[in-house]
This record gives structure tokens, sequence and C-alpha cells, in this order.
């Protein structure tokens, strides 16, 4: 399966029928108190544990903004994802590729073609006016399981098989 | 070089003097190094200070500043202008890959007598006709600023035949900074062999604090072993001590650095020889300088 699934919660429960290898990351963009408040542009992706090729999993951006100043403008804020990467990346890319997401629960399935290993999953997000935080995270494939949280940016982030 | 061509730097070798001599610093300041979008400009201020990077003394001078494209043609500079105390301008980042943006400064600088009386090649020139002191200035420099405005440096062709002590120093610098649109590309470190040049090993557009990178300085095309690089981080006025390191290259011509914090840094490598081009000049004295941004991890 090679597209990236994006489901809300509420669906996902109609997914866990999915192949045995299958693995979730849950994201949480976190509901911010501030004055002025942007969706966060995010991105996803793993690298083998002991350094490699990234794999991006998913990119949120402004996808559709065009004009002077189009939306892949402040890809590069996602500073950790462009430099491992992103930049590489012809956007939109298919199953890749999204618009910001309000604050709230999505996950994603990890790629079933993921060969067995450590890999570490990386959760990057930069808003305008606001902050960029990552949060990392070990990816053991095929004992997919784990969480971390962020502190301003992002919410928990899990891991779970299935 | 030509004769002419170093007459017309003359006026610059003030500022290609390297920074042990004199403690202004001369800086190209983007306003970033890493570009995403298909949209991408870069503006850049151009000054001399002596604190990094605070606008407080002279403009850098635009008419030396060249720009690279990523596949080494020349590029274009945009909307530039000087004031007070900077100049500034634009670069449109219209191809993807890594730009080169800086200038390359030659000259020669020294002394000479003649009739007893020392004479200075190079440098600032010398003072308005009429103040006193050396130097050949003719008739017609100046117009409307009377007092104000000094002679043209001597060159040295203008050193007569039966001038004594002649001291000549070559100067060569190159300031130089780099911004990446997309991925970045290395056809712009291409080394031209001639004076001291930037190889760098880590690209200085992927630096990130904590990690070391290494750079390699090269003169005449070969490692430049053993000279001394000075890296300081901006933002002088918020800290008490200066912050700057003293460095120096390796054997193999490599400069190891290591970012403590995410910022600007301005990197400044210094060296002289003998390997000099200019008839009777003794010494050859070669500077780089760049600025360098370093992100957080």
């Amino acid at each position: 399966m090679r597209s990236i699934l994006l489901t809300s919660p509420v669906l996902l429960a109609g997914l866990v029928t999915a192949p045995a290898m299958a693995g979730t990351v849950t994201i949480t963009i976190p509901r911010l108190g501030v004055a002025e408040y942007h969706r966060p542009y995010v991105a996803v992706w793993v690298e083998p544990a002991g350094g490699g090729a990234a794999r991006t999993l998913a990119v949120w951006y402004a996808v559709k903004k065009g004009g002077n100043e189009p939306g892949t403008k402040w890809l590069s804020d996602l500073r950790a994802w462009w430099r491992k990467g992103g930049r590489s990346l012809s956007l939109p890319a298919n199953g890749v590729s999204g618009a910001t997401r309000a604050p709230g629960q999505y996950s994603l399935q990890l790629p079933a073609d993921l060969k067995p290993g450590a890999y570490v999953l990386n959760v990057e997000a930069a808003r305008e006016t606001g902050g960029r935080e990552l949060v990392t995270l070990p990816l053991n494939v095929p004992k997919i399981a784990g969480s971390a949280t962020g502190k301003a940016e992002l919410g928990a982030v899990t891991l779970s098989a299935r | 070089m030509r004769p002419i061509a170093r007459r017309l730097l003359a006026a610059a070798a003030l500022l290609s003097i390297p920074a042990g001599l004199s403690a202004h610093r001369m800086w190209l300041l983007p306003s970033g190094t890493v570009f995403s979008g298909t949209n991408s400009w870069v503006t850049v201020d151009a000054a001399v200070s002596n604190d990094l990077f605070f606008l407080d003394h002279q403009p850098g001078r635009l008419d030396g500043i060249k720009v690279w494209q990523p596949d080494g043609t020349p590029g274009e500079l945009k909307n530039g202008a000087t004031g007070r105390y900077r100049s500034v301008f634009d670069v449109q980042l219209d191809k993807p890959g890594t730009w080169k943006i800086g200038s390359q400064l030659s000259g020669v600088v020294g002394s000479f007598k003649i009739d007893g009386v020392e004479k200075r090649v190079g440098g600032r020139g010398g003072p308005p006709p009429g103040a006193g002191g050396p130097g050949m200035g003719g008739p017609g420099m100046g117009g409307g600023q009377p007092g104000a405005v000094r002679q043209p440096p001597l060159t040295i062709a203008d050193i007569p035949a039966n001038a004594t002590e002649v001291k000549l120093t070559e100067t060569s610098s190159r300031n130089e900074i780099f911004v990446t649109a997309g991925e970045p590309t290395t056809t712009v470190f291409k080394p031209t062999n001639q004076g001291l040049e930037f190889a760098p090993i880590t690209h200085p557009d992927e630096l990130v604090a904590g990690e070391a990178a290494k750079f390699r300085f090269l003169i005449d095309g070969k490692p430049a072993a053993g000279i001394k690089v000075s890296v300081i981080p901006g933002g002088k006025r918020y800290r008490n001590e200066e912050g700057g390191r003293e460095l120096t290259t390796g054997a193999d011509g490599v400069l190891t650095v290591t970012w403590p914090t995410a910022g600007m840094y301005w990197l400044n490598a210094t060296t002289t020889d003998t390997r000099t081009s200019t008839p009777r000049a003794t010494e050859r004295r070669m500077a780089y300088t760049t600025t360098l941004e370093v992100l957080t991890p």
C-alpha cells in the first residue's frame, strides 16, 4: 500500500482490519489560546536510526496558496525536514502533501513496505506568528509502539501497530 | 590584473586590508540562507563596522559586488542603494541551487621614498590638495566639496624610477556569502586557484548548532595549512563578551568549527606569504570573509 491514508479518529475505527504489518501514527495538533492563530505546517517523516535517506510520510502546508508568496515559501521553516529531504521533494506530492490541519487528532498509516529495522519517526510543526517544534520517537518495525509529547506546537505523537 | 583595474580598485583597497590591521569588519548579511518556494528573493546588507552585525560605521560598496548563479554564470544584483551606514541590495533567486554573492578586491599597498620624502601607495590616498602632506593628486578632483575630497591613492605606476626604499605588499580579499534556493549545489565553490579561497566540505547552507562543520581553505588552489580564522557570532550588543574564537586550519587546510548556538556568524581568514606577482612586491596579504547562518537542529 503506497498511499498514505489520512483519516479522522472516527473513520480510523473502520480501518482496524488493515494488514498485520500496518502501523499507525497519531498526531495531535493542540488547540492554543493565542490571539492570532494559524494552522501549523507539519511534516512527518521516518529516517533509519543509523542514518540514511529520510522518507516523508506527510507534509501539511498551504497547498493551494499561490501568487507572489506561494504556500511553498514557508516550507523551509520546517527546517529539520527541509534539510533532511523536504527540499528534494517535488511538491505537491501525491499521497504526501495535504492542506494544513485544524487542532485535533490525526492518524496516518505507516508505509506497508517499511522494511523491518530501527527507525526514527519525526514530526515537525512550524506555525506562522508562532513557534516551531520537532518531536522524535524511536520506531521499530515490526514492533510498532511508543509515544512522545511535544511541549508547545505539538501534542501527543503515538505509534501503534495497526 | 591590469594596472588600470588596480587603479579602479585602489580606492577600495582600504576595505580589503585584513582585519588584523583594521578592527573594522566588512560584512554581508543576507536576510536568509535557506529558501523554499518558487519566488525567492534574498535581501543583503553590506556594511563595515566593529560590532557584528550592527550598522554604525560605514556602508559597504556595491560597485564590486557580483552575483554567481548556481551554474556559475553571472547573476543580477537588484534594487541596490547606499545609505549612511549600509548598502542594501536584492537578488532574485530564480534558479534552484546555491548562489554566491560577494566581491573580490585586490591591490597593492606600500611606500617608497623620493628625495627623502616618504610616499604611500594604495590605501586611502592623500589629503586634499593644499592641505599639505604627500600625494600627487591633480587638479579637477572633487568639484562641489571644497576641502573634503581626498586625492586618489598612488599606484605602482606612479612610483618614479629613482624612488628608493620601495616596500610593496599585494593585498587580495574575498567577501562572499552563499544562499540556497531548494536543494544545495556546489558549482559556485569551484576554486579559481588564485589567492585565498573557501572550499567548504560541509555545505555552508547546511550548518546546524551542535554539529561540527568542516571548511577547507586554499591558497592558489593548494590546501592552506595553519592559517588563522576568526569566527565571531552576531548579536554583540546583547552580550558582554565578544564571543569570538581564533581557530587554525589543519595541515590539510581544513578548519573544523562547532556552533554553540544558532545564529549568524562572521568568519574571517587571514594569511600572508611571499608568492607575489607584482614586481618589487615582497609580501602578499590575503583575506577571506563570509557570513554563515547556523540553524537549530
